[in-house]
């Protein structure tokens, strides 16, 4: 059962083949016998989910299921759950129980779906690697030693690893896309606005969006139709109608138009990849699509703008955290600056630490014209880019990461040798539009991913360009040993 | 030397929403401490604001009441700084792009003159919660300091005027003003005394009649017009000491302590925080339509000029006593219930403006806590207008309903037996007696020829008159009386 998909899974539920009780029981022994290896989860919610499971065995005999009543799946550990502890990867909130839900978290348990618990992740998603963790690194199923990418490594390895069908994650800078590509799995960052982002704990709130993790498209689509959606509590959630993203997987791909960024596909990238990125094109070709060349030529630009956009919100976002409500507070601390200094300075790791400096900087009074400012201004030529190549095409499609999963320790030393690996990944936050990460083949044994990117709320179209590319490929399918 | 003073200000005015800015909790004043805060005035980790339409809607009628320009298009921005009492670690507030734009307010002076105060901008921001450093102790006994986020949300405007102000009664004048303005557009209580209102002041002085502003001090926190006066005198003459002995004023934020006229330091401008504002991406650009603007404008109530010009064209006041009945709202609504019972809005005018304001002053209370209400002191205002009784009689029934004895004004007089005897026969009984009884002053009176001092000297018969009537003779007949018999 472990090897099912959630659509899969959803059907054996319906029809009467097992219960809930007994999946929950299936996944929560596969957790408990092998994330040893990986270290994906960083709380496991055995009773409640199993509690969870009688409920959703009651509601189908009832006949009040929907498509996730009783499908096991698990949530990144940056979502609130009411009574359960949400940790975002941080000593700050390693004993932090939220009274309330995130929006996502409630709308899956009005779907009556089963949480088996809450995934590692990068400190307050800020990594690629999952290195940053205060409760430890995530190990790469496809690889001993390997990172599984990050922030959201915790819900791609356990994805990966069979651990879970399912699981929720989000992206600042490529946080769903770069470890589902590592992982070997299926990933989408939405539209910015799409999800609510109410009880999500904040990295940069301008850039932040939940998104989906599984190994195939239509799961994710399963997911989207949960998550999606406005929320009166985050008034940037956007107020547009959500359609049923399962009901156009099939949709022929005939006269699809890819674009192929120039930018993306240049000399500096390794011929390996650029060979795994033509060769997805061709696929595509055979499905109907026709394939141009198109320009984004602001793409260079987008690291240095997301690095001082995305700490300077950051810098502010994580002020909160000072010892006096909740989370982590130093020892006897002789005053109120001691309270405040020490209580960060233990509370928090190098990483963020960094980006809280950055951020300040970039926001103190001299500077802000020169960075923030500026790189608001780089921030609008992006978006006015991709505007421009949608206006040429459906889809754009590039590598999702420069290379596959790097040996731990390989990168965390130097901060900018890891904030390369989003370099195809970061100007699709700052755009805002969606943006999906699709197994696409293999290098030296290790996954890689497709990217297929979309015009604003063209969720539907990007899972369906990915369903159809997985009824002609099996890579998503493929088993890391 | 001599020199000119240039005061401006910033009035933080507390709107009257019934929930918070960014958060759905109440804003009542005075639950128990942290009773009205949720996960979002908290900050509890992954909670978003959601802004509260009613808020915007009040600043706009505020801007539309001080003939401002009202921004489309406003931002909110994060203004960052550490302190217990903001749990988010930064504030929400708007600084390049306020709600409110450029306006003015022309303000009444002692000396008939008028002048205009002119307002740089008013901004939405939320306020802080509050750190109480007294009572609160550990098991030990050491003194802790507490947070109350209750308040922490609650929405404010920030009115900013330019330096307009040349003295503290100009300054005092505006303050009261722009009080009337916010309490007639019910857009806040007013209620000083519960922070509802609170003056900052800008002031510095220059050489009369130099072009170059001096360095300016802000003193925070002023809480009541009368502190506002005294502060101003206060650091007026800490300036000019200062400046007369050769020194320099340095920026700073300082503290005033009413009770002992004293202030200090708070911060200097070396200080002072670099805040770091930036647009809150939290929050999507406030956009205002036409529509809503129209239907604000639609919604403004009668302000204080108007009802002033209706005060003195409709109950004949003189521009004075008009000026300050229509200047205060509550005191405009108290007058109008007056005039209803009572009639003569002149006499309403007078008992208003003098006994019943000496009396809220003296117990410092205000309008609405007052426990005299407009029907009463119309029922009065009819009773001394129909001579039942006189106004030392009124007086006294004033007092008793001041004291909440009895809410009966017919009652009262009737208890305490202060009808007054307007029997034309049984006064002049009366007078007959107590002339007699007095033929000296009698003669000394008739041999008077000064009209100054016989007038005086009637009024010495007034005394033995109200005690042989037991104080219950109509004055103004025994006076009447006295006359005809005394001039013959």
């Amino acid at each position: 059962m472990h090897n099912k998909s959630v659509a899969e899974l959803s059907r054996a539920l319906e029809q009467g083949t097992v219960s809930s009780v007994e999946l929950t029981r299936q996944f929560l022994d596969r957790i408990r016998n092998e994330d040893g290896k990986y270290n994906s989860f960083i709380t496991v919610t055995e009773d409640q989910a199993l509690a969870d499971a009688r409920t959703a065995d009651e509601q189908r005999a009832a006949g009040n299921a929907t498509p996730w009543t009783g499908v096991p799946f698990a949530h990144k550990d940056i979502f609130c759950t009411n009574g359960v502890r949400t940790t975002c990867g941080s000593k700050m909130l390693a004993n932090f129980v939220p009274p309330y839900d995130a929006t996502v978290t409630a709308n899956f348990r009005k779907a009556g779906a089963v949480c088996l618990g809450k995934t590692n992740m990068d400190e307050f998603a800020m990594g690629s690697s999952n290195e940053s963790s205060h409760f430890g690194p995530v190990t790469n199923p496809w690889g001993e030693k390997r990172v599984p990418g990050g922030s959201s490594g915790g819900s791609a390895a356990a994805v990966a690893a069979r651990l879970v069908p399912a699981a929720t994650a989000t992206d600042t800078g490529g946080s769903i896309r770069q470890p589902a590509a590592l992982c070997g799995i299926t990933g989408l960052k939405p539209t910015y606005g799409r999800v609510s982002r109410y009880g999500m704990i904040a990295f940069a709130s301008s850039l932040d969006q939940g998104g989906t993790m599984a190994r195939t498209a239509e799961d994710n689509a399963m997911m989207l139709n949960v998550m999606a959606g406005f929320d009166p509590k985050d008034s940037t959630s956007v107020d547009r109608e959500v359609p049923d993203y399962t009901a156009t997987l099939n949709e022929p791909l005939k006269g699809l138009k890819i674009g192929l960024p120039r930018e993306y596909l240049s000399d500096q990238l390794s011929p390996a990849m650029e060979q795994q990125v033509r060769d997805a094109v061709k696929e595509y070709e055979k499905l109907g699509a026709t394939v141009k060349e198109v320009s984004l030529p602001h793409a260079k630009l987008a690291i240095a703008a997301y690095y001082v956009i995305a700490p300077a919100e950051a810098s502010a976002n994580l002020s909160r955290f000072d010892g006096v409500r909740y989370g982590y507070r130093c020892d006897d601390p002789k005053d109120l600056m001691d309270l405040y200094t020490r209580t960060r300075a233990e509370g928090f790791g190098n990483e963020v630490k960094r980006r809280i400096l950055v951020g300040t900087y970039a926001l103190s009074a001299g500077y802000f014209d020169a960075y923030y400012l500026k790189a608001q201004k780089v921030r609008r030529l992006i978006q006015q880019d991709f505007v421009n190549a949608f206006q040429e095409v459906d889809v754009l499609m590039s590598p999702t990461s420069p290379s596959p999963a790097f040996i731990q320790g390989e990168k965390n030393t130097d901060p900018v040798t890891m904030y390369l690996e989003d370099v195809f990944t970061i100007a699709i936050n700052l755009a805002g539009v969606p943006a999906m990460s699709v197994p696409a083949g293999f290098i030296d044994g290790l996954p890689v991913g497709l990217q297929i990117i979309g015009d604003y709320f063209s969720e539907a179209r990007l899972l369906n360009a990915a369903h159809q590319f997985q009824q002609v490929t099996d890579w998503h399918q493929r088993e890391p040993n | 030397m001599q020199w000119d003073i240039v005061i401006g200000l910033e009035i933080h005015v507390q709107l009257a929403t019934r929930t918070k800015i960014f958060s759905g909790s109440s804003t009542a004043y005075g639950a128990e401490p942290n009773t009205q805060a949720n996960a979002v005035d908290l900050a509890m980790p992954g909670t978003l604001p959601v802004p509260n339409e009613q808020a915007f809607r009040y600043a706009v009628m505020f801007g539309l009441a001080v003939n401002a320009e009202i921004e489309r298009r406003s931002v909110f921005e994060r203004k960052n700084y550490f302190y217990p009492d903001l749990p988010k670690g930064y504030q929400t507030t708007q600084l390049a792009r306020p709600i409110v734009g450029p306006g003015y307010v022309d303000i009444e002076l002692g000396n008939g003159e008028s002048k205009r105060v002119r307002i740089h901008h008013a901004h939405l921001e939320e306020d802080a919660g509050k750190s109480l450093h007294e009572a609160i102790h550990d098991s030990m006994g050491h003194g802790m300091t507490g947070v109350d986020l209750n308040r922490a949300g609650t929405p404010l405007i920030e009115v900013v005027t330019e330096p307009d102000m040349n003295n503290a009664e100009e300054a005092v004048a505006f303050a009261k003003k722009l009080h009337g303005i916010v309490t007639s557009l019910g857009i806040c209580d007013g209620d000083m005394s519960q922070g509802s209102m609170r003056f900052d002041v800008n002031i510095s002085l220059k050489p009369r009649g130099s072009d170059t502003l001096g360095t300016r001090t802000e003193t925070k926190n002023l809480n009541s017009f009368r502190f506002m006066e005294q502060a101003i005198a206060h650091e007026v003459e800490r300036q000019m000491d200062i400046l007369e002995d050769g020194g320099t004023i340095t920026q700073e934020t300082r503290l005033y302590n009413g009770d002992r006229d004293e202030s200090r330091s708070m911060r200097t401008k070396e200080e002072a925080n670099d805040y770091r504002y930036f647009p809150c991406p939290d929050l999507l650009p406030v956009v205002l339509d036409d529509a809503f603007i129209e239907e604000a404008r639609n919604s403004l109530p009668e302000l204080p000029d108007t009802r002033k010009a209706r005060f003195m064209d409709q109950y004949g006041l003189n521009d004075y006593d008009a000026g300050l009945l229509a200047g205060d709202s509550k005191l405009a609504a108290l007058f109008e219930e007056t005039v209803l019972h009572g009639k003569d809005a002149k006499l309403s005018a007078n008992w208003i403006l003098g006994e019943f304001s000496a009396r809220l002053n003296a117990d410092e209370k205000s309008v609405a806590q007052a426990p005299v209400d407009g029907k009463q002191l119309g029922n009065l205002v009819a009773r001394i207008a129909d001579n039942t009784i006189s106004s030392a009689g009124a007086k006294k029934v004033f007092e008793a309903l001041w004291a909440g004895d009895n809410g009966d004004v017919d009652a009262i007089i009737d208890a305490k037996g202060l009808k007054q005897v307007s029997d034309t026969g049984e006064l002049e009984k009366m007078v007959d007696e107590v002339l007699s009884g007095m033929p000296d002053q009698v003669a000394q009176y008739q041999n008077e020829e000064d009209p100054k001092k016989r007038k005086k000297m009637l009024g010495g018969f007034m005394g033995p008159l109200m005690k042989a009537s037991k104080g219950q003779g109509n004055p103004k007949l025994f006076n009447e009386i006295l006359a005809r018999k005394l001039d013959g």
